[in-house]
């Protein structure tokens, strides 16, 4: 069976693809506009058939959770911590009507304007989540796989033992460390957003360690060397703009686990107060003893939002990962009609 | 999923150390790769010992608003809260080193009958998961690979991703209101239902394990019971695992297809279907093999959820009860179970992969 197979199964290098083909779409993204050489755009040119309409699906949610995180309190109706206007209190548990879209909680909240609020965390928390364990890891893994040695061993041995762990509990260790548990809009995000850096730092590190140590021994970094490049610059110019081709799907992977990982903190009750700030867990946890007696509009829609970020996160970086790997790209000329139609 | 890609990133390091080397060394492997664990939960069970203390002693925590200061000192000396933090560091570790594990403060328990009762509980779950992952993954993934490009393959991606990006908890609200309140065939939450409950008291030397004990009474309402109230949370954690599976499948297959044996072997006339059972699949799960590791911890992670979605009284639950009382004692016994659990699983893991592919020792 496999002791037959000399070729490595499943890790994404491009060897043994027909470069060849994929010539004529690479000089034509090269001549293009610097707009249409951006990152998504460029991708989206060169996808076609499912792989298109995936990636322009992701970016179409993407966009849709960024407006709204942008125009909240011009999109939601109410407060996300009001429970009355001037005609009167909310009531609790109301089915959806004209007045409440999506109707109200249990604690007498607007079910839609705490959907649309929700935004705002989940953007925030995203945003200072994967900039800060950016930072932190990449410094790491470019550090460790550069000088090696002792301080390589351990910190690759502290990344190991971080990563292997289940990441939500760490999550939730550091959120009680950092905020002691609750506490108000911005020191909740970020302590949510600190907790998710812990976990997604080893990723990062290792990744990029791994990238460093193959480049380490490339001959353009020995010619550095011999010229008299100090360490600084070595690692900054040489190593670092190299080693950063495989961070954009960690970046939205972590991006949209961030997401994932500030809605289970809330869930479990480990996250940001409801007054403070809106966010989807926390309304998912008092949704849940509703959906014993049959409320079925307090739980599905938060739930939803967070299907819906995260999907058009996954998208994106799934198919930015998928085009730029020979062997998963969709090719542009197929050999039968039929695939070319899917 | 990123647990491939950063094990392939990471592998080229290790091999080319061992390359001089004979190729004869796996006892050695396994020996070094069992060392290994140590170190392992012994950084997570420092980390969250200190993180844990970084916010101030259990004492403080649990009854500081309700006790005078006075009464408040006289409590932390009695649980020797006063001494230096490395002091007591030392002391837990010489406790667990003896096996004990300490009592909570909340209810007064051993942490080691937390562990083997809340342990079973999760180990039950977790297990039906995989099934359940396994029962959807593999064939789908399969039949993905198969199809590529075609309307299977992109439905199946879809809704691989969609199970990505759906919450446990939010598939365990969905079915709670579809299976146990609009239909009303499966029960909302919990392990066992009273009555069971009243059954299984009645069992002399109980196990852990309701299953087990079910069947060894042989009572088939009991059976039902304790089945029944495991089929959502199984599904909904069985669905997460299973999108991923369904994708490392995929993946895998779609490479190992590409493959010249698999032309060869085709040119000689093998049918299409052996082609994708046989000669594909099984190279396709070496990496799934390994990626189980991870997913254990992952699937462990999930169980938190999915036992407090569903009211299911195992580890992950405990955990984040004990952490809402602030209970450190128990947070740390469940912690370092877990992280037991995880090292083992991976050591496991690897050994496998280490018998597979002679490449991946050193």
């Amino acid at each position: 069976m496999t002791l037959s197979n000399p070729e490595p199964v499943g890790d994404g290098n491009a060897a043994g693809t027909d470069l060849a083909a994929e010539a004529p779409v690479v000089a034509e993204t090269a001549r293009s506009p610097w707009y249409l050489r951006l990152p998504v755009l460029s991708h989206l040119r060169r996808s076609v058939g499912l792989q298109r309409g995936m990636l322009i699906t992701g970016v179409v949610l993407v966009a849709g959770l960024l407006l709204t995180a942008l125009f909240a309190p011009l999109l939601a109706p109410y407060g996300f911590a009001a429970t009355s206007d001037a005609a009167g209190p909310f009531g609790t548990q109301r089915p959806p009507s004209a007045a409440h879209p999506l109707g109200t909680t249990v604690t007498g909240f607007d079910v839609l304007s705490r959907v649309i609020w929700g935004t705002r965390t989940a953007v925030a928390v995203m945003v200072c989540a994967v900039a800060a364990s950016l930072f932190v890891g990449v410094a790491l893994g470019l550090l460790s796989g550069y000088i090696g040695g002792w301080l390589d061993r351990v910190l690759v041995m502290l990344a190991d033992a971080i990563y292997a762990f289940p990441s939500l509990l760490l999550a939730i260790v550091m959120s009680i460390v950092i905020s002691g548990g609750q506490s108000d809009a911005w020191g909740g995000i970020l302590a949510a957003a600190l907790s998710i850096t812990v976990v997604f730092v080893p990723q990062y590190f290792r990744v990029i360690r791994a990238e460093v140590v193959r480049l380490k021994a490339e001959p353009f970094v020995e010619a550095a060397k011999v010229v008299g490049t100090g360490h600084r610059r070595i690692m900054g110019t040489h190593l670092l703009r190299n080693a950063t081709r495989t961070l954009p799907l960690i970046f939205t992977l972590n991006a949209s686990e961030s997401i994932l990982t500030l809605a289970a903190l809330g869930f479990l009750g480990f996250g940001i107060e409801p007054t403070s700030a809106s966010e989807w867990g926390y309304d998912l946890n008092r949704a849940m003893s509703d959906a014993t007696s049959g409320i079925w509009w307090t739980g599905l829609f938060p739930g939803l939002a967070i299907v819906l970020a995260v999907l058009g996160v996954t998208l994106v970086g799934e198919s930015v990962n998928d085009l730029n790997d020979p062997r998963l790209r969709t090719r542009r000329r197929r050999r039968s009609p039929r695939r070319a139609r899917a | 999923m990123t647990a491939t890609d950063e094990k392939g990133a990471s592998a080229p390091s290790a091999p080319r150390r061992t390359r001089q080397r004979s190729s004869g060394g796996l006892g050695r492997y396994i020996l070094i790769r069992f060392l290994l664990i140590i170190p392992t939960v012994l950084i997570l069970m420092t980390v969250v010992f200190f993180l844990m203390r970084i916010t101030g002693d259990p004492i403080t925590a649990a009854l500081g608003g309700r006790l005078t200061p006075a009464e408040l000192a006289a409590r932390r000396a009695e649980a020797g809260y006063d001494r230096p933090l490395i002091v007591q560091y030392l002391d837990y570790l010489g406790g667990v080193v003896r096996g004990d594990f300490g009592t909570t403060y909340t209810d007064r328990t051993p942490v080691s009958e937390i562990l083997t009762t809340y342990g079973a509980a999760t180990f039950e779950l977790v297990a039906y998961s995989v099934v359940v992952a396994l029962v959807i993954g593999v064939p789908l993934g399969m039949l993905a690979a198969r199809t590529r490009d075609r309307w299977p393959d992109a439905v199946l991606r879809i809704v691989a991703i969609l199970g990505y990006a759906t919450p446990v908890f939010f598939v365990g609200l969905l079915l709670k209101l579809v299976f146990s309140v609009g239909l009303g065939w499966l029960p909302v939450a919990g392990r066992i239902s009273t009555s069971g409950e009243i059954t299984m008291s009645r069992i002399l030397n109980p196990t852990p394990f309701y299953l087990l004990d079910a069947l060894r009474l042989g009572d088939m309402a009991l059976l039902r019971d304790v089945l029944s109230h495991a089929v959502l949370p199984a599904v909904a954690l069985g669905i997460l695992t299973g999108g991923i599976f369904l994708r490392l499948v995929r993946t895998n297959m779609i490479g190992t297809l590409e493959m010249q044996y698999i032309e060869s072997a085709r040119s000689r006339g093998v049918a299409e279907s052996r082609l994708t059972t046989r000669h594909a699949l099984r190279p396709a799960l070496i990496p799934i093999i390994t990626v189980m590791g991870m997913q254990i911890a992952m699937m462990l992670g999930g169980a938190v959820l999915t036992e407090t979605t569903f009211e299911w009284n195992g580890l992950g639950y405990m955990l984040a009860q004990y952490m809402k009382a602030r209970d450190y004692v128990a947070v740390q016994g469940i912690v370092m179970m877990l992280a037991v659990i995880v090292a083992v699983s991976n050591f496991i893991v690897d050994v496998i992969a280490a018998l597979i592919d002679p490449r991946v020792r050193y």
